[in-house]
């Protein structure tokens, strides 16, 4: 829960670093950069975080916030056992973890996947 | 996902049905588009589509690619070893077409007018563009290597490096050679694309072998000194599953073949004899790249603005893939053009729009190699753009490759599969 309190301060900063950009177009702005970051994680678990199913990558659409965080915090901290997600997870700071875990949440899970 | 509805207005909202009104002779191509995209591998389908996706369907998008099909350059060594078919690694447009609404024309690329941001079709036609993004691949070089290119287009020697009839073709040569026989592989200089993919298919070759045909060899002849990827986990599975079996054998620099004799000359050392020869020739930015001055980078790779993929030798085409010159410890891969494609579609929906660029933009690369029939390791890497030094450089302390080589990666890999696929062209 250390890590999830910490996590806290996060938005915060998450709104500063990737909400600079000011003007009529600014909430589009910020929303397509905030796709973009959604978009690296798509390689491995799918547009939008609707992995292909049956298969082993996890899907996170849907996924709640809170558990997104502490996953990627664990990953990040070699506190939960992984192949690659531990290195993965120490490419992405704080604040664009608690920016991706508020996408993926609001995800809608696609019953075709 | 799209139902047909919202395809059909995003169609409109882009302009395509009147661009595709303004056709007349090209077999369905458009006459104009806000953007179009050539070459339909990992980097290509995937811009094609995120640039859909990322302006909400509101850019139409024109895709040029003479293949019907996407083979997969990836998993495509399971099918030189026997243990896939081309099918297995064998892709449609469909989705591109159907789900996205991108018009996919089959044809190729004849020339690039830059100052009049047009492309000339080979079966004739042209179409107008306000951006042109262009994932050209590769082009091999054989004529580096003195009479390769005879022996390939006989079918002697062959490179199965771009995937499709050859991939199959080499996995037929090695299932007709002799109990005892020899397949040796020689590696380019790096930079090359895919650069864990000549071990991953001489393991995959050692270990059909070493079911099929015990008494044969395999050779790795590699112009670099040492292994350029993965070194220490493939050398590690190499002496404790091809023991006298897979020898690798490094400052080998291929200068030319005779496809007789079955023999490779190398800059120094001393000539090689095999059974099986799948020779892989110095590689560059495909052919249109270079043809259209955009391969500024010695003349073999395209210099970009890395923030953005555009050309720095012409405004408004943005250049992604294998083709690039590559920014520190990019590699040429699937993952990584499929990476670029994403951080090019976003910025030129920003431009499109009059929006600022992302000032971070991130790239991922994960790539997966078999060892073995069951067993797999990785390499993987996050890149961030660093606009300090106009680069992208990899996230301190991020990324790096497998423990040990598991047969849980070997799930792992066939998912990324899966998953990259749906992501490029689903």
């Amino acid at each position: 829960m250390l890590h999830f309190r910490r996590s806290r301060h996060f938005i915060a900063i998450s709104v500063l670093t990737l909400g600079l950009l000011g003007g009529a177009h600014g909430q589009a702005a910020f929303d397509l950069q905030m796709r973009s970051l959604a978009a690296t994680c798509a390689g491995c678990h799918g547009i939008e975080g609707n992995a292909v199913q049956g298969e082993s990558m996890v899907r996170l659409a849907g996924l709640p916030k809170d558990y997104f965080i502490l996953q990627m915090l664990a990953f990040r901290e070699d506190k939960r056992p992984a192949t690659v997600m531990h290195q993965i997870g120490k490419g992405y700071s704080p604040e664009q973890i608690e920016a991706l875990a508020s996408y993926f949440a609001a995800k809608n899970i696609s019953p075709k996947n | 996902m799209l139902n047909r509805r919202e395809w059909v207005q995003g169609l409109l909202a882009g302009g395509s049905l009147a661009a595709l009104g303004g056709c007349a002779t090209t077999g369905g191509a458009p006459s104009a588009a806000k953007v179009v995209v050539v070459g339909g591998g990992y980097g290509g389908a995937t811009a094609a589509k995120y640039t859909r996706l990322l302006s909400d369907n509101t850019l139409d998008v024109v895709l040029i690619e003479p293949s019907r099909n996407f083979v997969s350059c990836p998993m495509s060594n399971l099918v030189v070893g026997g243990l896939r078919q081309l099918d297995d690694i064998t892709l449609s447009y469909d989705g591109l077409r159907n789900k996205h609404g991108v018009t996919v024309v089959h044809d190729m690329v004849a020339s690039i007018d830059v100052e009049k941001k047009s492309v000339k079709l080979a079966n004739g036609g042209e179409i107008r563009y306000d951006k042109l993004v262009l994932s050209p691949g590769i082009e091999l070089m054989f004529d580096e290597i003195q009479g390769l290119k005879q022996a390939n287009v006989e079918g002697q020697i062959l490179q199965a490096w771009k995937a499709g009839n050859e991939t199959v073709a080499l996995f037929k040569q090695i299932e007709a050679m002799r109990d005892g026989g020899v397949f040796a592989i020689t590696v380019p200089e790096a930079p090359y694309r895919c650069p864990p993919g000549p071990y991953e298919r001489a393991s995959l070759v050692a270990a059909y072998l070493k079911k099929n045909k015990p008494r044969s060899k395999v050779l790795i002849l590699d112009a670099n000194p040492d292994v350029t990827s993965k070194a220490a986990l493939f050398k590690k599975a190499w002496s404790d599953l091809y023991p006298g079996l897979l020898e690798f054998r490094g400052q080998h620099k291929a200068t030319g073949v005779d496809a007789k004799s079955m023999t490779v000359k190398f800059d120094v050392q001393d000539d090689v004899k095999a059974d099986v020869l799948n020779v892989l020739p110095p590689m560059r930015a495909g052919a249109l790249a270079v043809q259209s001055k955009l391969a500024n980078a010695n003349a073999r790779w395209c210099h970009v603005n890395y923030q953005s993929f555009e050309s720095t030798a012409a405004k408004d085409i943005h250049v992604i893939g294998d083709a690039i010159q590559i920014a520190p410890a990019m590699p040429k891969s699937g993952h990584m053009a499929n990476s670029h494609a994403k951080v090019a579609a976003a910025a030129i929906v920003a431009e499109l729009k009059g929006w600022e660029l992302n000032a971070r933009p991130m790239l991922t690369n994960t790539c997966y190699s078999f060892v073995s029939t069951s067993e797999v390791i990785h390499v993987a890497s996050v890149h961030e753009y660093v606009s300090a030094e106009k680069t992208f450089k990899t996230v301190a302390g991020s990324g790096g490759v497998s423990a040990a080589r598991s047969e849980l990666e070997a799930s792992y890999a066939t998912g990324w599969a899966r998953n990259i696929w749906a992501d490029t062209l689903g």
